[in-house]
């Protein structure tokens, strides 16, 4: 497609390649051309160099993971003989929303990404580079279920891990204690609790889903205590339909604490939401162990009185699955890098010093709320919140990834779940059936996934 | 002159060339265009004819032949991309946001005719009596257009978030369980939002319509004193009709603004929960993660067709009455 020429012709021919779709929109690609001029050295037959450049492109736009992912970088041209690193960072949600015309147009050697479905459909599409040969050299150091996350559906390496975190109900130590509540582990404890709080002035649970997706993560977990991994996992992809009436069961459960949350949910963002748990205002708030960046924001007491809870049972046969939410996420190869054939080497020595502990162990340092996965991270230096985080998702015996990274985007996005879940939460006692039949109607609509 | 000899030797092929040569040496001398005039006149058709075709209707063409697709944004479009009108009979058939989006477009539009529109044509009309500091109030109202919209949206998110926006806690409701979520209701956040695009709208209107205003003959309102009318019937009786050529591009700007009303409801929630507008469900379906493009681009073909309206009826009336 390459030499087509971009207006005109091509479109006659209806064969429009996406670079010539890109040209003729005139949106451009976030992808800044870095042209670098590469002085490596490769050693004979190794898969890994040393100088040279190699190129990032990366979404940790916050202050905190953007200042870690710098220090990582620091650190890497000073261990791989001064391989400079050029980072181009892209907001967040630009990122995300961006991702395709990116991996298509003119991206960076290594980029930024999640593992699960959204690792796996980029590995497909051919947008991604297989990297089994340097995941043989660094595999050891991960554990099996890493070593799935990364795996494409061709079973091929498609990703380095970096780091993950859990997601369970947060909490204040010093409202727990000035209040006496005991951590409640079964649904009946959990909702006295939530009555308790209310009764003491406390909002009992935050949320903020503004954005959408910290609704889901509460879906997720109730789906999966209610009706099990397995079904969760098919309902997501496809496999079983929202009509079913485990579904309703995941909606008339919710419906049991939805009173018990803060007003104006729908037009809060989750750090808003999280400030309410900041300044004490509500007592418990399930989301990712990232929240604690907001208390770290507040204050070092702060982020110490931080601490957090399982979700409760549900009395089904899956709690004992004590299955959760723990994003991964990883490091990837993109395959269109204009500069990648030059940067290999410098590109699978990047990937390489991300698999190590140390390097993870810098990232989650600068930016508390994700935890190292490689198995030589010095865990010496944990604090008593990473510990735990460490420890619940050990006992795990079914780890998820979270809804959006799970299913489709087009299903899981702005026009598709994440509405259905704000009109569910606007009204929870509302038609449930109609809702559900609007989400697998939803779902039949879209393409199949080619 | 060289083509002239060139011409001229041209019997010599035969006769029928002979009276070519002097029917292109007639034209010749009637065209009044030399070589040079010819060729600049090329290139000032030309390159802007160029550009209009790559930009605007090589888009608008590729839009309306993806729609016939289920491209999703990666590799080539291939025959078997081709679905046929399935994108539409889906739009229309049950997508369930293409009504409301559809509806909430409209709200928008009655809103900046009704509410926003006017009140800049007011202000423009109180700013041109040459009132005390009209130029800091004019450069006051027309601040929210120059603002980049990142800007306008992150004003209007401090004044409308529910815990800690300033409006909630003017009204001390912040803390109580009866706090208004101006931004997640999504009964009234549609309200909210044009609200915040009244905002820019009405300094927008305000400046084009205060330019047209200082262009009205002083000696018309003189004559309409003169002949003892009201400072009312000055306006609606003298001054508008005058403005007519103003007013139509007013009212075309407001259909223009409302139907490509995006970027505040786009910064306040990606367009979802009561903001659906065309605009957010053609980016959300094919510039996003969601890749539908084929989709996304039947979205953007149904809302050229409804914008085709007011500009065609615009170039109609420019067209009949050629002032």
């Amino acid at each position: 497609m390459g030499n087509k020429p971009p207006f005109g012709p091509s479109a006659l021919d209806l064969d429009l390649s996406r670079r010539d779709v890109l040209k003729i929109m005139g949106y451009s690609s976030v992808a800044a051309f870095l042209a670098a001029c590469s002085s490596g050295t490769t050693s004979g037959g190794s898969l890994t160099s040393t100088g040279g450049t190699v190129t990032v492109g990366s979404n940790a736009s916050d202050p905190l993971p953007k200042k870690g992912m710098e220090m990582v970088n620091a650190a890497f041209t000073k261990a791989n003989g001064g391989t400079v690193v050029k980072l181009n960072t892209v907001d967040h949600g630009t990122f995300q929303d961006q991702i395709n015309s990116y991996l298509q147009g003119t991206p960076e050697d290594v980029f930024t990404w999640f593992s699960g479905h959204r690792m796996r459909f980029f590995a497909d599409k051919g947008l991604a580079s297989s990297i089994d040969d340097l995941w043989d050299k660094v595999k050891g150091n991960f554990s099996e279920a890493f070593a799935t996350s990364v795996k494409g559906n061709d079973g091929h390496v498609y990703g380095i891990p970096v780091d993950y975190y859990p997601w369970a109900v947060f909490y204040r130590k010093s409202v727990f204690a000035d209040h006496g509540y005991k951590i409640p582990t079964n649904w009946a404890d959990f909702k006295a609790l939530c009555v308790q709080m209310q009764k003491d002035g406390l909002t009992p649970l935050a949320m903020g889903d503004k954005d959408g997706w910290p609704a889901q993560g509460t879906f997720d977990i109730l789906n999966l205590r209610l009706n099990g991994y397995d079904f969760h996992v098919e309902l997501l992809t496809g496999k079983q339909k929202f009509t079913d009436p485990r579904v309703a069961n995941v909606f008339s459960k919710w419906a049991e604490i939805t009173p018990y949350y803060n007003d104006g949910l729908a037009g809060m963002t989750w750090q808003q939401a999280s400030q309410l748990v900041v300044q004490k205002k509500a007592g418990m708030y399930l989301l990712g162990l990232f929240v604690s960046q907001q208390f770290k924001a507040a204050s070092d007491a702060d982020l110490a009185d931080l601490d957090f809870f399982a979700f409760p049972d549900l009395g089904t046969q899956y709690d004992a699955e004590k299955a959760l939410d723990a994003p991964i996420d990883v490091m990837m190869m993109t395959k269109k890098s204009p500069t990648l054939s030059k940067d290999r080497g410098q590109a699978n020595a990047y990937l390489q010093f991300w698999s190590k502990g140390s390097a993870q162990l810098i990232a989650s340092t600068a930016a508390p709320g994700v935890i190292p996965v490689a198995n030589d991270t010095d865990t010496s230096g944990y604090d008593a919140l990473t510990k735990k985080a460490v420890e619940i998702i050990k006992n795990a015996k079914r780890i998820t990834q979270f809804f959006d990274r799970d299913s489709r985007p087009d299903f899981a996005g702005s026009n598709g779940m994440q509405s259905f879940l704000l009109s569910y939460l606007q009204n929870p006692k509302g038609d449930i059936t109609s809702l559900q039949g609007k989400m697998q109607q939803f779902w039949n609509s879209l393409p199949p996934e080619a | 002159m060289a083509e002239t000899t060139k011409t001229g030797t041209a019997p010599v092929t035969g006769k029928k060339a002979g009276t070519g040569a002097l029917v292109s040496r007639r034209r010749r001398r009637y065209s009044v265009l030399t070589r040079h005039d010819k060729l600049i006149l090329t290139l000032m058709v030309g390159i802007p004819l160029a550009f209009d075709v790559a930009l605007i209707w090589g888009p608008t063409l590729a839009s309306v032949v993806l729609s016939f697709t289920n491209w999703d944004g990666i590799g080539s479009v291939t025959a078997k991309n081709f679905v046929g009108v399935k994108n539409y009979e889906n739009l229309f058939g049950g997508y369930l946001f293409f009504r409301p989006a559809l509806y909430h477009n409209i709200i928008w539009l009655a809103f900046l005719t009704v509410v926003a529109t006017p009140i800049g044509i007011f202000l423009a009309v109180l700013l041109d009596r040459e009132i005390h500091g009209t130029r800091i109030y004019q450069s006051i109202f027309f601040m929210p257009v120059v603002l980049p919209l990142v800007v306008v949206g992150f004003i209007w998110e401090l004044q409308y978030a529910p815990t800690d926006g300033f409006i909630n806690n003017a009204l001390g409701i912040a803390k109580g369980h009866h706090l208004i979520d101006w931004l997640g209701n999504p009964s009234i956040n549609l309200l909210s939002a044009v609200v915040a695009a009244s905002w820019r709208h009405v300094g927008y209107v305000m400046v084009l319509y205060l330019a047209g205003l200082k262009s009205v003959d002083p000696t018309l309102r003189e004559a309409a004193k003169v002949d003892g009318a009201t400072e009312r019937q000055t306006f609606f009786r003298v001054v508008l009709p005058v403005m007519a050529p103003i007013n139509v591009i007013i009212v075309v700007i407001t259909t223009i603004e409302s139907l490509r009303a995006f970027d505040i409801a786009y910064i306040i929630n990606r367009g979802k929960n009561g903001l659906e507008l065309l605009s957010t469900l053609i980016t959300n379906n094919s510039l996003s993660e969601a890749s539908l493009v084929g989709f996304g681009s039947a979205i953007a073909v149904i809302l050229l067709l409804i914008s085709l309206v007011p500009i065609v009826s615009f170039l109609v009336s420019v067209n009949r009455n050629p002032t």
